[in-house]
């Protein structure tokens, strides 16, 4: 798997978020989920994602601290490659 | 003493349009939503009535439901503040399958990449009961509230819930309908095989030329209301489902009872909770498949139930104009058939040209029929009939 970069990451997990209705304007790295109205449903989906697309696989309790975009980015982006 | 259930807000989505309208001026026309040997709904593009959030997480029977529930209860007065207790207030929505196309697109996917793949939406997508809980939540409606699952007379249970929920006090008020969106391969290949389809993919319901159903896609909901409720509140009232009767043939596992004994006890137990004998029946919008046996121990049925009546009475079958939406049939019935007793007809049964001699009734053929009261409210009977000899009939009467 080719390596990502962080910047290939954030666009795509955020195609991801406006893809299960977020607003593209409001994804960027501070907005919390809350704010982006996306439930556990949806990061489930991401985790999909994310692993099938990463190899990085985003567990139940990882996802706990995940708070905001940012985070999972960067949680991604760290072990994405690696 | 049970209370009068009033029908305050109807909604529908079919291959005659979106909107309950469309539905009936289009049937009443003599017009066919069917093309190319299906009923689809053409005109349905979900991305015009839901938002992308919404429309993603939910089966296209459920988007179907979310819009029919919508139109219904809009027209009821549920745009703003809820006008009846959320928590007297339910919703019972009938299916067949359910979520057949999320349930054959997640095959694929399963099959091709892997159970790790397979989507987190897949199970409250395809659950047969999505349509009624995520219309509960997108309108806060708090009351009983659950899907019915009874082939193709499933919409009609619902309807039937609904108004025993209203006539004993369960609930002030109801949404109660029926969806299916089961045009999809697997269900297609299902139907064909058992030879229930239409080889000619004409629906052509107790014609002598009959040759099976065509397949279609709808959903349809009427909200029910206390008669009190909706008076209280100034609602319009815009018919009243009068009764209801439910019965089982317990005979075959497809084909319906020869005699038509299962659906004329289900018409009788419809009348008597109606109060009504055969002479007060004005108009039967039929359960009418297109099938062999359907029509013919549907006719059975209604010389059983209403006697010489039958021989006088206008017998409709509104899948004539868009095929047999299944689990959406009872509610889209029953919703045209509230619609045409308010306009006062008896829409025809579009294509009906050749007498079978098992089909002897008058299928209101050509064009709609104006009815005649005679002095009183209109009434009819909307028959329904399900795969696992299930039968449930409606007793409805004008405003």
């Amino acid at each position: 798997m080719a390596a990502a970069t962080k910047e290939q990451i954030e666009e795509r997990m955020t195609e991801a978020l406006v893809s299960f209705g977020a607003e593209r304007d409001d994804v960027k790295r501070d907005a919390d989920w809350e704010s982006l109205d996306v439930d556990s449903l949806d990061l489930v989906e991401l985790a999909q994602i994310v692993e099938e697309e990463y190899g990085v696989k985003m567990k139940e309790e990882d996802m706990k601290e995940m708070k905001t975009v940012g985070d999972a980015v960067d949680f991604v982006a760290e072990r994405a490659g690696s | 003493m049970t209370r009068r259930v009033a029908i305050t807000g109807i909604g529908a989505v079919t291959p005659l349009g979106v909107g309950a309208d469309g539905l009936i001026e289009r049937w009443s026309a003599g017009e066919s939503g069917i093309e190319d040997g299906f009923g689809r709904c053409r005109e349905f593009d979900p991305e015009e009535h839901l938002s992308i959030k919404t429309a993603r997480r939910a089966d296209r029977f459920t988007q179907l439901s979310l819009v029919a529930c919508g139109e219904a209860l809009s027209q009821a007065g549920w745009d703003d503040e809820p006008p009846v207790d959320p928590g007297r207030t339910g919703c019972v929505m009938g299916t067949g399958i359910g979520g057949i196309g999320t349930i054959e697109d997640q095959l694929e996917v399963l099959r091709e990449r892997g159970a790790e793949a397979v989507s987190a939406l897949a199970v409250p997508m395809m659950m047969a009961n999505a349509a009624s809980g995520v219309v509960a939540m997108r309108h806060g409606l708090k009351g009983q509230c659950y899907g019915t699952v009874s082939a193709c007379a499933a919409g009609a249970h619902a309807l039937g819930a609904g108004v025993r929920m209203v006539q004993h006090g369960d609930a002030d008020a109801c949404v109660a309908g029926g969806a299916e969106a089961g045009l999809t391969p697997f269900a297609q290949a299902a139907f064909a095989n058992m030879g229930a389809t239409s080889p000619s993919g004409v629906s052509r319901p107790f014609d002598a030329r009959r040759d099976g159903f065509v397949m279609g896609e709808a959903a349809a909901a009427l909200v029910l209301e206390s008669e009190e409720s909706a008076r209280e509140r100034g609602a319009e009232v815009l018919g009243y489902v009068t009764g209801y009767g439910a019965t089982a043939d317990a005979h075959h596992l497809t084909a319906p009872e020869p005699s038509g004994d299962g659906a004329s006890r289900a018409i009788e137990l419809a009348l008597a909770d109606a109060e009504v004998g055969p002479d007060g029946v004005d108009w039967v919008n039929a359960h009418g498949t297109s099938t062999s046996l359907n029509d013919a121990s549907e006719t059975e049925a209604l010389k059983q139930a209403l006697g010489e009546r039958a021989r006088e009475i206008p017998v409709s079958s509104l899948k004539s104009a868009i095929g047999h939406t299944f689990g959406a049939a009872g509610a889209v019935e029953a919703a045209a058939t509230a619609l045409a007793l308010r306009r006062g007809v008896a829409p025809p049964t579009v294509g009906w040209e050749e007498r079978d001699e098992s089909c002897d009734l008058d299928y209101v053929p050509g064009e709609a029929r104006a009815l005649e009261g005679n002095g009183r409210p209109l009434c009819a009977i909307s028959n329904s009939f399900g795969f696992g000899g299930h039968n449930a009939v409606l007793c409805m009467e004008a405003a």
